[in-house]
Parts: C-alpha cells; structure tokens; sequence
C-alpha cells in the first residue's frame, strides 16, 4: 500500500516536472521542470531496487545536463517574455501521433509481462552484477561507448581550443 | 537501523504487510528528523562561532565573546535574530524559484549525512553505492546556487551562481577521480567498506597506501574546497567583487540556511577526507568486542574530522583568493592529467604487488613515513619560529 502509494508519488513528480518543461513560457521554469522529471525518474529506478542506476541517473542528469542547461540559459539575456516567432502549427500534427502511443501503451499494459525479470533482483545490490557484465558479456560494446565518448571529448577539446594564429 | 525497526514492528503486534511498512517508513523519518538535523544545525553553528573565534585570533582581534562562556553562544543569538529579521524579496525576483532556491542547497548538505559512518555500528544507511551517493545529491548544491543566483535579478548574484556553476562542474571530474582511485583499492562503493579496508594506524590508511595516494589525497581535499566554495576557491561570493555573490538578496531565514548548509559543508568535506583516506572510525584491534569500542570509533573520528576543519578554516585566514582563470587552470591542466596519471599509477601498483603482502605493507610503511615527515616538518617549524620570534602562547581566553 505504502509501496504504491510512492510509485504515486514518484510518478506524480515525474509527470509534473515534464509538464512544467514542457508548457512553461520560462525557460529556467522549463529547466528546473526538468530536474523535478529526472529526480523522479531516478526515485523510480531506486524504487525498482536498482541502486546504481538511480544514482547514475542523478549524478549524469541532475548535476550534468540540467546544471549544464542552466549554466547556458542564464548568458542568454531577456528570457522572461520570449516572443517565439514561430507559431505553434505542429500541435495539430503532434496531438493525434500522442494521443495514439497513448493508447499503444495503455493497450500493452496488460498483455506485455514487464514484471518477470525484475522480481527476481528485488532488494540485491546491483552494483556488482552491472560491473562483472560490462566487463565480461559487454565488453566490446562498452569499449565502442568508450572509444564514442573519447571522440567526442577530443572533438570537443578540438572545438574549444585556441589556435596560436588567433592570437594577436 | 533495521533491526530496530523490525523489533518495533514486533512488540507491536503488527503483522500486515502494510503496517510494516508504515512503521518502517516512519522509524526512518523521525529518525533522520530528531537525531540528524539536531546534530547538523548545531554542528553548523558550533563550526560558526569556531571559524570567526579562529579568524579573530589569526588576525590579532577579538571574535565573538559576549553571549555565554567565549561566546559560545554566539550561534545561537544568531539563529534566532536570523528567524526574527524580515524574509525580504526582490519586486522583481522569480518568486517561486527565490523561495525555494535555500532548500535546495539545504538539502543537498543535509542528505550527504545519510551515508556518512560515524562508527561501525553508527551510520543512518549504509548504502552499498554510498560514496557515488554523496556526490550525487551533492549536485542539488549547485543547482540551488544557480537558481538563487538567477532568480535574484542581481547581476552580482548572477555572476556569483554562473561562478558557481562553473567552478563546481570542473572540480567534480578530480574529486570524482581521487575518489575512484579509493573506490579501487577497496572494492566497494559503501563508506562502510571504505572505512573496513583501513586500519587504526596511519600505514594501513588509504592515503598511505602508495606515494600517489598521498598526491590523490592533496588533490581531492583542494578540489573538495573548491566544490564547497571554501577560501581560496570562494569566488561565487568574493565579498571583494560581488558584495556577497549568490546570497546577496536573501535575508532572513532563507539567509541563515545558505550560511548552515556553508557550514555544514565544512563538516561533510571533513567526514569525507577521513573515511576516504584518513581511515575513518578505525580504532585499534584490541578495544574489539569491549563496550568501549563504539564512543572510541567515535571519538577517533570525530577527532580526525575536526583537524580536517581546523586546517580548512585555517587556510580561510591565510590564502588569497585565486583569480578566475587561476582557478580552471589549477583544475584543468594540473589536477585533471595529474589525477589520470595517479589512477593509472594506481592500478599498476595493485596489480604487481596483488598478493605480495610484505611488499604492500613495506610500501605503505615508507608512504606513511614521507607524509608523517611532511606534517612534523610543519610542527616543528611552527614551534621553531614561535620561539623565535619570543610570542607568548596565550592561552588567556577569559580576556
């Protein structure tokens, strides 16, 4: 009952803070939406006993992407009264494509047996296990991730560097 | 703390799955409320009243001493003036995100002591992804810096969040590489663990464990205060350059928590420097089983973090402040290659001596010896030009 009560309650931030990102006109309103959404979703995880992943979640979404948001908004002047020039015109296209996977998702609910593979890990640290396969059955994909994030970092250092022919 | 909520579960006759869990729910609530704010807040304003009797000595000028014996109730006067002042707001503020920006830095302070071990048996939860915890809620920190920043409609608070923000997201990559270099020669994540695969002396430490434990060791404490925003990192409120950064609009209340969760962050950066490398509650092996084991673990440790905060407060009075680009370059072309190098040196350490015990415990004993050289070089140096210059130790505090 107290169980459920929470998944409400973690659902409940999760949906709120989308819906905050989403509709808000303020940007920074739209950012800490954000941050709501994805603490909710890292409660989710820990509420289906998968520890590392909450953690994971909050360090990578809470304390990167959304700090990382902020940081950008706030050089960014004038954000209060947005006066966007585009109309918005895709609402007509979006609402039937959302309301489907809606129903796609609701009609699944019963049919599709989600629960089977998560009971047997109930309560169990998952730190170890996640370790152990990454470098066991995973490993060639996490070294690609590897060698995709360390493109990424070069391309980035390239990008932000300063040629010595720039300099006056 | 489970087994306390489950003999409360028991003597009182609850059998439903429900109850239970209800009970379970509430033991952690009003634990965490009764046992763990009280001690944070008075950490905080004992640490407070500590820092500024500190800074009145080192600058040959009185501190607080009025309210109680040395003043040391100054904190609580403080307290209570901060609750009685008005709780002003900017016309212009984004009201919503000014009121709720201080809980947030709160919070992210106050959450870290749910994995901090006070001794074996002392510590709320010990979680088995423990250490990666207290980094993560750690982010609410800055994410409230930030937000009080912007919603001040100040530009020094502004310039004081996007300080802030920049500071705390470069010192996360080297606090989070010494930390993974522990991390390494434990085999665990939990505080708890960290602590266990220490010992009492300083050679089974973690920080003496190789030579470049000792390098790992300076590079998560200075990165540690640059993410607490302490001196000589505290460019997000240079009282010089931003009248007071941040937390220039707040007052009131809002005010005082900005300031606990400051002082509060002193303690986590001690508690953290200890169990990581400074061995934690570990007292010796003889005291085992005896009903004196747990206050000495205590004891130790809170011995070992009040020194931690005794040389951050320390070097608040005595460092300038490092300029801007100082800063990210004391980060980025020192401590980022630095701590990479040290991991990698780490690892290949750990693996020629994996199972070499006397070669591992020759290693430990020489690393211990070249920092417990360093740290007596600075004793004696002290006490030598403090004979030299003929001061007289006033240890008159009732003046």
């Amino acid at each position: 009952m107290i169980v459920v009560l929470l998944f409400y309650f973690l659902a409940l931030i999760t949906v709120l803070g989308a819906l905050v990102t989403a509709f808000s006109k303020n940007i920074v309103h739209s950012a800490f939406g954000l941050m709501a959404s994805m603490v909710g979703v890292a409660g989710l995880y820990g509420y289906m006993s998968a520890d590392f992943l909450a953690i994971v979640q909050l360090i990578v979404y809470v304390g990167g992407i959304v700090v990382l948001i902020l940081f950008a908004v706030m050089f960014t002047g004038d954000i209060r009264e947005v006066k966007s020039s585009n109309k918005t015109v895709n609402l007509l296209w979006a609402t039937p494509f959302i309301a489907a996977l809606i129903g796609i998702i609701i009609g699944a609910e019963g049919k599709v047996n989600f629960v089977s593979k998560t009971t047997k890990l109930h309560n169990t640290p998952t730190t170890k296990m996640i370790g152990d396969s990454l470098l066991s059955d995973y490993v060639l994909p996490f070294e690609v991730v590897s060698v995709l994030l360390l493109a990424v970092l070069l391309g980035a250092v390239h990008v932000a560097r300063k040629y010595k022919t720039d300099e006056r | 703390m489970e087994s306390i909520t489950n003999s409360l579960i028991q003597s009182w006759g609850i059998t439903s799955s429900t109850g239970a869990q209800l009970v379970s729910l509430l033991v952690m609530l009003a634990f965490s409320a009764v046992v763990l704010i009280p001690f944070f807040l008075p950490f905080a304003g004992i640490t407070s009243w500590l820092e500024r009797r500190i800074a009145g000595r080192m600058q040959s000028r009185v501190g607080p001493n009025i309210n109680g014996p040395q003043g040391f109730l100054q904190w609580i006067a403080d307290g209570v003036k901060a609750m009685e002042k008005e709780d002003l707001m900017p016309d212009d503020a984004d009201k919503p995100l000014f009121k709720v920006a201080p809980y947030f830095v709160f919070m992210g302070v106050g959450a870290t002591l749910v994995a901090i071990p006070f001794s074996e048996y002392l510590v709320l939860s010990d979680l088995n992804v423990g250490i990666f915890y207290i980094i993560s809620v750690t982010s609410f920190v800055t994410v409230g810096i930030l937000l009080a920043g912007w919603s001040s409609n100040n530009k020094w608070s502004l310039i004081g969040g996007v300080r802030s923000a920049s500071q705390m997201i470069s010192y996360e990559i080297p606090t989070a590489l010494s930390i993974l270099t522990v991390v390494l020669l434990t085999g665990s994540l939990s505080m708890q663990d960290i602590v266990k695969a220490q010992g009492f002396w300083p050679w089974q430490w973690h920080i003496s464990n190789n030579p470049f434990m000792i390098v790992m060791f300076f590079i998560f404490f200075i990165s540690a205060l640059a993410e607490g925003s302490r001196t000589p990192f505290d460019l997000p409120e240079a009282e010089s350059e931003l009248v007071s950064g941040y937390n220039t609009e707040y007052s009131g209340i809002r005010f005082a928590m900005f300031f606990l969760a400051e002082w509060g962050n002193l303690f986590v950066i001690g508690a953290m420097t200890t169990v990581l490398f400074l061995g934690g509650w570990q007292a010796p092996v003889a005291l085992q089983g005896s009903i004196w084991n747990t206050p000495v673990q205590f004891i130790i440790f809170m011995t070992k973090m009040s020194a931690v905060v005794f040389i951050v407060i320390q070097l608040r009075w005595t460092l300038p402040r490092v300029r801007v680009d100082q800063l990210m370059i004391i980060c980025w072309h020192y401590f980022v290659p630095l701590s990479l190098l040290s991991i990698l040196a780490v690892t290949i350490w750990m693996a020629l001596s994996y199972g070499h015990s006397a070669l591992e415990l020759g290693m430990s004993i020489f690393s211990a010896a070249i920092w417990l050289y360093f740290v007596f070089l600075v004793l004696f140096r002290a006490v030598r030009n403090f004979k030299k210059t003929n001061a007289k130790l006033n240890l008159n505090f009732l003046e």
